[in-house]
C-alpha cells in the first residue's frame, strides 16, 4: 500500500468510478486537459491539478470543460444525473456557489421527493473550501453549513487521503445529490491509500482518538486541528476523545450522544462562520438531547464572524488553531490540565 | 564476544516501526533460558511477550517500563553470569541500532508481492530464504499479518510464505463459489507459480480446513499439516462470529465480534479494528465474505470436514487449540486418529497463535524438523 496525498487520493477514486462506470463523467472549469494532451487543451488539470490526467485517460467526451458560468453546468449537471448519467461537477471555490443555488437547493435537491421517489438525482459536486491559502475574503470560506441546511442534498467533508477517496467513491455512488467539499490546505496532506476501490458510509463518524476526559467534534481539516489539541492535551493528563463526523447532512449525532454520556464535555470545532454553522447545530441537538450527561457549558470554537481577512497576520489568527481548541478544553476542565 | 545476546525490540508485523516496554516478567540478574518470557511489548495493534532465545543471565535492562523504541532497540543483554560488567558496558556502549534498510535486516523490510493465479491475483509475504517451505495460511476474514508473530520467528530458519486466500487480504475479491476445494485450488496454484513443490502446510481456522483439502487432493504438495483452530474437523462453528463478522461496518459493532478471536479480550486495540474495517469496505470483500460463509459455515454449521478421510493423509499431522476458543469448539481436537498430536494450549482463544505465539512457533518448528 502506497502513501497518497489527498490530491491523488481524490484523482483515483475519479479514475477509478469512470473505468467501472461508463456513465460516471466529470465536468467544469479547467478540468480537462493534462499530462499527455499536448497542445489541445491547457493541463492543470483544474486550478489545483486535482484532476490531472484524467483527459488523456478518457478522453473529451468524458471530460468536459465548461465556460466560467457556474449556474449553466451546474444546471446541466443535474439535468444529466435525472437523464442517466452520474456527473461530478467542479465548482472551483464553494465561494461561487451563489450564481447558481436554484439549480442546486431548488431543482437537483427536490427532484427525489417532488416526483414521488420515481426520479434520482446522481450527481456530486466537488468544490473547495477553507481559510489559509492566501486568497482572501472571496475563496476561503466554509460554506457547508448552508447546504446543510437543505433537505434533499448529502454533505460530505473528508478529512484525509484515505477518508477523501472512500467518500468520494460512495459521493459518486450515491443516488442523491452530493456535495463534497475538499479543504485546499489538505491536498498535500499524505498517508497510506489503498489501491483498491474502496467505500465509506454516510452519516457513520469516525472516532479518531478515544477518551474519557472530554469530546472534541471537528469536521473536514479542523479534525487534524482536534487531534493536535488532544495530543498535546494527553501530555496533560486530559484524554480527549475526538470524532470526525465526515458528513454533516446525514448527521451522525448518535456517536457524539453516546460520547458526550461518557465525557460529560463537548468541544465542537468548525471553521465555518460560527451563527447557524455545525457547531451550534450539534450544541444544541447535545443541549437538547444529551443534557442529562453533560458536565459543563458545551464549547464552541469557530472563526470570528467576519470575512476571511486578506492580511496573513489576521488570517492567521482568524482560522482556530490546536492552541484555541486547547484553550476550550482547558476553560470546561481547569481541574484537570495542569499545565 | 558472541556470548553476550542483545535483546532488540522486535518487529511484529508489516506495519510495525516502534514499541512500546509494557512490562518486564524478568529482573536483572535472574537466570533465563530459550522460551523465557522477558518482557511485554505492546504494539499500536496487539501486546506479545518478547521471549528469550537462549540461555544466561539478563545482566541489563537497559529500557525502563513505558519507554517506546524503535524497532531493533537495545532493550536488555543477556550473558552468563560470569562475564565481566565491564564487557557488558562495552558491549551496550558498542550497541549499534540496525535499521530496516540496513543489510541483514533484509526480512523485516520485506513487502508482500502478488502473483496471478487462474486470472485471480494472490498476495503473499515471503519471508527467508533457506530450509524448507512452509505455507501460512489465515482464517475467515483474516490475512497474511496474522501470522506477524510466527513469521519472523519462522523464517530464521525457513523459506516461510504467508498468504492472502482469495476474497482476503490483498488478493482478488472474486472467489468462485467459495468452497473450501476452490481455495484450496487457489493455494495449489500460488504453490506451482512459485514453484514451490512441497511445503508445510499451517492452516488457521478456515485455512486449516484449505490445508486439508489440499493435501487430500495434492498429497505430493504437502509435507505436514499444522492446524491450528481448524476448520474441517467438526460440525459447529460460532455463526454469532460469522454473521456479526460479516454485518458489522462500525468500529463499535466489529469490537465486540473481534473479541470473541481472544481469550483475553482487551489484546484487541483500536488499530486491529480499524484494519478489520478497512478491509471490509474494499470493493468485492462483502461479497465474497457472503459467498464463503454461505457455502462453508451457512447457519453456524461447517459444510465442509475431512473428519472421515484423515486415515488418508500419509504425512505428519498436528492440531493445536485454544482452550477458550470461542469460534471452533476445541472438542473438534478430541478422538482424532491416534497419530495425530492434539495440543491445547490453556489461557488462550482462537487467535492461539497469536496469544501463544511462542509455543505454537515450537510446535510447527517441530513438525518441520520431522
Amino acid at each position: 500500500m502506497a502513501k497518497k496525498s489527498y490530491r491523488q487520493a481524490i484523482n483515483e477514486a475519479l479514475a477509478q468510478e469512470m473505468e467501472r462506470d461508463e456513465t460516471v463523467v466529470l465536468m467544469g472549469e479547467d478540468v480537462a486537459g493534462g499530462l499527455g494532451a499536448p497542445g489541445e487543451q491547457d493541463a492543470w488539470g483544474g486550478p489545483l491539478g486535482v484532476t490531472k490526467g484524467l483527459y488523456a485517460k478518457f478522453g473529451r467526451g468524458r471530460i468536459l470543460d465548461t465556460p466560467i458560468s457556474e449556474s449553466g453546468f451546474i444546471g446541466a449537471a443535474a439535468g444529466a444525473a435525472a437523464t442517466g448519467l452520474r456527473p461530478v461537477a467542479e465548482l472551483m471555490f464553494v465561494d461561487f456557489m451563489g450564481v447558481c443555488f436554484d439549480q442546486i437547493y431548488n431543482q437537483a435537491a427536490k427532484f427525489r421527493y417532488m416526483f414521488g421517489g420515481r426520479a434520482v438525482t446522481p450527481m456530486v459536486i466537488r468544490t473547495m473550501i477553507g481559510a489559509g491559502f492566501r486568497a482572501a475574503a472571496q475563496h476561503s470560506q466554509c460554506l457547508y453549513p448552508i447546504f446543510t441546511h437543505i433537505p434533499g442534498l448529502k454533505c460530505v467533508m473528508p478529512s484525509s487521503p484515505y477518508e477523501a477517496k472512500g467518500l468520494l467513491i460512495q459521493a459518486i455512488r450515491d443516488d442523491d445529490p452530493v456535495i463534497f467539499f475538499e479543504h485546499k490546505l489538505l491536498y498535500d496532506v499524505e498517508e497510506e491509500v489503498p489501491d483498491e476501490p474502496y467505500t465509506i458510509p454516510f452519516g457513520e463518524a469516525n472516532i479518531t482518538r478515544d477518551g474519557d476526559d472530554v469530546t472534541i467534534v471537528a469536521l473536514s481539516r479542523m479534525v487534524n486541528v482536534a487531534n493536535e489539541a488532544a495530543e498535546s492535551l494527553a501530555g496533560k493528563g486530559v484524554e480527549c476523545e475526538v470524532i470526525d463526523l465526515r458528513t454533516s447532512s446525514p448527521l451522525d449525532i448518535d456517536t457524539v450522544l453516546e460520547s458526550v454520556e461518557n465525557t460529560g464535555r463537548l468541544v465542537v470545532v468548525d471553521e465555518a462562520s460560527p451563527r447557524c454553522n455545525m457547531a451550534t447545530d450539534i450544541a444544541a441537538q447535545v443541549a437538547q438531547d444529551g443534557f442529562q450527561h453533560l458536565k459543563a457549558p458545551i464549547r464552541m470554537v469557530s472563526p470570528p464572524h467576519v470575512p476571511v481577512p486578506f492580511s496573513a497576520a489576521l488570517e492567521d489568527l482568524y482560522i482556530p488553531n490546536a492552541s484555541t481548541v486547547e484553550d476550550a478544553v482547558k476553560a470546561i476542565l481547569p481541574e484537570k490540565v495542569s499545565a | 564476544m558472541t556470548e553476550i545476546r542483545a535483546v532488540t525490540m522486535p518487529k511484529w508485523g508489516l506495519a510495525m516501526t516502534e514499541g512500546k516496554v509494557a512490562a518486564w516478567a524478568v529482573q536483572e540478574g535472574e537466570a533465563v533460558g530459550p522460551g523465557t518470557e522477558l518482557v511485554d511489548i505492546e504494539t499500536s495493534k496487539i501486546t506479545n511477550a518478547l521471549e528469550a532465545d537462549t540461555d544466561g543471565v539478563l545482566r541489563r535492562v537497559c529500557a525502563a517500563e513505558g519507554d517506546t523504541l524503535p524497532v531493533g532497540a537495545l532493550l536488555g543483554v543477556i550473558a552468563p553470569a560470569s562475564m565481566p560488567d565491564a564487557d557488558i558496558q562495552a558491549f551496550i556502549d558498542g550497541f549499534v541500532v540496525e535499521v530496516d534498510e540496513d543489510a541483514g535486516a533484509e526480512d523485516a523490510a520485506a513487502e508482500p508481492e502478488t502473483v496471478t493465479v487462474d486470472g485471480r491475483t494472490i498476495r503473499y509475504l515471503r519471508m527467508g530464504q533457506d530450509g524448507p517451505a512452509v505455507l501460512l495460511i489465515h482464517g475467515f476474514g483474516g490475512d497474511l499479518n496474522n501470522w506477524m508473530f510466527n513469521q519472523p520467528a519462522l523464517a530464521e530458519r525457513h523459506a516461510t510464505y504467508a498468504i492472502d486466500l482469495p476474497g482476503h487480504g490483498g488478493s482478488s475479491k472474486e472467489v468462485g463459489d467459495g468452497s473450501v476445494e476452490a481455495m484450496a485450488a487457489a493455494v495449489g496454484g500460488l504453490m506451482a507459480a512459485l514453484g514451490l513443490e512441497r511445503a508445510h502446510l499451517v492452516g488457521h481456522s478456515l485455512g486449516g480446513a484449505v490445508a486439508l483439502a489440499l493435501a487430500l487432493g495434492q498429497p505430493d504438495r504437502v509435507a505436514s499439516l499444522t492446524l491450528v483452530c481448524s476448520a474441517g474437523l467438526g460440525e459447529e462453528i460460532a455463526a454469532d462470529y460469522v454473521d456479526g463478522f460479516i454485518a458489522a461496518s462500525r468500529r463499535k459493532d466489529i469490537k465486540p465480534v473481534a473479541q470473541m478471536l481472544f481469550a483475553d479480550p482487551s489484546l484487541v486495540s483500536r488499530d486491529m479494528l480499524e484494519d478489520i474495517l478497512r478491509y471490509k469496505r474494499l470493493d468485492g470483500v462483502d461479497a465474497a465474505l457472503r459467498t464463503i460463509a454461505g457455502r462453508v459455515f451457512a447457519d453456524g454449521r461447517q459444510a465442509w470436514s475431512a473428519r472421515a478421510r484423515l486415515d488418508e493423509l500419509a504425512v505428519p499431522v498436528q492440531a493445536v487449540w485454544g482452550a477458550q476458543d470461542r469460534i471452533v469448539p476445541p472438542a473438534h481436537g478430541d478422538g482424532l486418529p491416534e497419530r495425530i498430536g492434539v495440543r491445547v494450549i490453556d489461557g488462550t482463544g482462537h487467535m492461539v497463535h497469536m496469544e501463544a505465539a511462542q509455543e505454537v512457533n515450537r510446535l510447527i518448528e517441530a513438525i518441520v524438523a520431522g
